[in-house]
């Protein structure tokens, strides 16, 4: 914001009250409420205003209070955003980023737990990120503030409150991640684990337990979702010979069936067992603990993908 | 009389034949100032336009016009009153029905009619098609498939030229139809608590597809329908009282007074779409009735010749040579070429250096 004075933020809850999740801490103070907007609870208004004022040329940042509630404006994601340089033959853009927490929160039931991964990344004209860590966070936002497209940036309620080291160079101000490049959080050998937001941390812990267990996982961290690193995908397979992909999000044409093809189409003469996905369940979010527990992957499921890929 | 008879262009002043009824505000004069230049100008838009969608029906009959296409013949007073009131810094979005109002705003009768026909050199290089023509060269914003999205994308729009702190405005137009969606609330709120410079156009032509005012909206008074905003109704079907309202309107808003809504009461002559007879939800009777009554080509038409700015042959030599650069236009088009192979890759992303789009098999081929 200091940078570019094009770029704002709109949103329920951003100024005043600092963020629902405190996301914008501070930021009405430093920037003013011109540049820090509070909206009335209006999603499909406040998308599409912001949509305007992209196409005019400013760079909004709009904060969902979760992606949940994007639904009531997804057209104007779709439609309005994603399409608008394409229909007009580059005549007319929409640089601007929607962001906020998606994905399963805890104990809130059906309506506000679900994962809207492969939803966004299934539409030409958007990029999708998600970051897992602190790096992630601080190094693709500001890309994607940066990109002259419309960017669909999926955070993850449960990370807000979890702590990451960081070095130097990530809190440097230079600091930026590039779009499109997957990250190799931990390099194995026997197995691949591909994975994005919160997880890429499920896989890490399987990885270890695995790692004791004499088995070498690779993870790696999509970190972008549109354009998917395939490249990256690959080489690790083929590398590693086996495959499991790891989501929150529902099984059917989820973010894993995109994964298992990209291991298909490219390394299928490299695969040593058939690629495995590990997704949520297939049913709404219940709500009662011991439910919701049944309806996520754990880091259990994970470690017994990898070995029956080792055909343990 | 005395000016156009001196052959200069001195000013002219016209008394509007329907009243402008407003909600919250004062209305403007009934009195329009104008000039012959201005008059002559209007019909010559206006019959531009008329013979553009007509010759838009006739490729769509013969096949050469793919899809959807909302013909705006009858509500040409809107789009040349309008742009009689405003400068290319002021910003328009649209519906679907956009042919004239990318004409309006400074767009060429080749580039529609190579769009249409879904030619490389129409405006949107053959990749919108009607529904979809933009200028960002002088504010216009199409052109918009989605009912009523137009609605908030316009308040946007404002929301940048409030941001800058441009003395300019947006007109945001969308039919009775779409003044029924839910976003048109929203994006009105949100314009009257930040002061937003954006005018709120209904088009009302009195049908959404085929379902008539009456059958649709339980207050047909759309400019009253901001109710905490101020709003007016005029004559949609002269370009003067049009530009009279937009005029005040316009001035509205950049005042700082915030977000106007104006209902211009016009008629389409064409059914919804090319799909659409437009005779089963109304009488023939109806359209005849308004053709010879209230045909805004005809209103101008007839000032012209009252005030003695134009004979009937100049205005006959004038139709004639906009005929021929209609007919120019479609040969024009016909004789375009198809977009190249290489165009389906290119404006998905800006910079798309190194994206890759997979083809229909598990091909990948490079974005451009």
């Amino acid at each position: 914001m200091e940078r570019d004075q094009n770029v704002f933020v709109l949103g329920e809850e951003v100024g005043a009250y600092h963020g629902a999740y405190k996301i914008t801490k501070g930021l009405i103070d430093r920037f003013g409420e011109d540049r820090v907007r509070d909206t009335p609870i209006t999603e499909a208004g406040f998308t599409g205003i912001s949509v305007g004022a992209a196409m005019h040329g400013l760079r909004p940042v709009v904060e969902f209070m979760t992606w949940n509630f994007a639904m009531q404006a997804i057209d104007h994601i779709v439609n309005s955003a994603a399409k608008i340089n394409y229909m007009s033959a580059g005549e007319i853009t929409a640089p601007m980023v929607f962001r906020g927490p998606n994905g399963a929160a805890a104990g809130v039931g059906a309506q506000h737990s679900q994962c809207f991964a492969a939803w966004y990344m299934s539409v030409p004209g958007l990029k999708v990120m998600a970051p897992y860590s602190a790096e992630d966070a601080r190094g693709l936002l500001k890309a994607a503030i940066r990109d002259p497209n419309p960017v669909v940036f999926l955070e993850n309620e449960m990370l807000y409150g979890e702590s990451f080291p960081v070095s130097a160079e990530v809190l440097s101000e230079d600091f930026v991640l590039p779009i499109g490049q997957a990250k190799v959080e931990r390099a194995g050998t026997d197995v691949t684990l591909v994975s994005f937001s919160k997880m890429v941390g499920s896989c890490l812990k399987a990885a270890e337990a695995l790692a004791a267990e004499g088995i070498s996982a690779e993870v790696l961290n999509l970190r972008t979702l549109r354009p998917l690193d395939r490249a990256s995908i690959a080489a690790s397979v083929r590398k590693t010979g086996r495959l499991v992909s790891v989501e929150e999000g529902w099984p059917h044409c989820g973010v894993g069936s995109e994964i298992v093809s990209v291991a298909v189409e490219e390394t299928f003469d490299y695969l040593d067992a058939p690629p495995e996905r590990i997704t949520g369940v297939d049913v709404p979010m219940p709500y009662a603990e011991n439910l919701e527990r049944a309806a996520l992957p754990g880091v259990a499921d994970i470690i017994a993908a990898a070995k029956r890929q080792m055909g343990q | 009389f005395a000016a156009a008879a001196a052959g200069d262009d001195a000013p002219i002043e016209i008394e509007l034949m329907r009243p402008f009824v407003t909600h919250k505000c004062d209305p403007p004069s009934q009195t329009v100032t104008t000039s012959p230049s201005e008059l002559r100008q209007m019909y010559r838009d206006m019959y531009l336009m008329r013979r553009l969608e007509i010759a838009s029906d006739v490729l769509y009959k013969s096949k050469f016009i793919r899809g959807f296409c909302h013909l705006y013949d009858g509500q040409e007073a809107i789009c040349v009153g309008m742009e009689a009131a405003l400068t290319y810094d002021d910003c328009i979005i649209t519906s679907y029905r956009d042919h004239c109002t990318y004409l309006g705003r400074g767009g060429s009768i080749e580039k529609v009619f190579a769009e249409l026909l879904g030619r490389e050199t129409g405006c949107a290089l053959g990749k919108g098609g009607s529904m979809h023509m933009y200028m960002k060269e002088t504010n216009f914003y199409g052109g918009n498939g989605i009912v009523g999205a137009q609605q908030p994308l316009g308040a946007g729009l404002a929301f940048a030229q409030k941001y800058r702190g441009m003395p300019n405005c947006t007109m945001t137009l969308y039919g009775d139809g779409a003044a029924n969606q839910g976003q048109l609330s929203e994006a009105m709120n949100m314009a009257a608590l930040w002061d937003l410079p954006v005018v709120f156009v209904c088009e009302n032509n009195h049908y959404g597809m085929g379902t008539s005012v009456e059958r649709s909206s339980k207050s047909g008074a759309y400019y009253t329908r901001g109710d905490y905003v101020p709003g007016m109704k005029a004559d949609g079907m002269d370009a003067l009282a049009v530009k009279q309202a937009v005029a005040y309107a316009k001035e509205h808003c950049v005042s700082g007074k915030g977000p106007f809504v104006l209902e211009l009461d016009t008629y389409r002559y064409h059914g919804h779409s090319m799909s659409d007879p437009g005779s089963t939800y109304r009488t023939r009777d109806e359209v005849s009735g308004v053709r010879q009554e209230r045909d805004p080509v005809d209103r101008i038409r007839k000032l012209l010749l009252e005030y003695s700015i134009a004979e009937e042959k100049d205005i006959k030599t004038w139709e004639k040579e906009i005929r021929k650069q209609i007919d120019a236009g479609v040969e024009f088009a016909k004789s375009s070429s198809v977009p190249a192979d290489e165009a389906l890759y290119q404006h998905v992303l800006v910079d798309p250096s190194g994206i890759e789009a997979r083809t229909v098999s598990a091909d990948f081929a490079p974005l451009r």
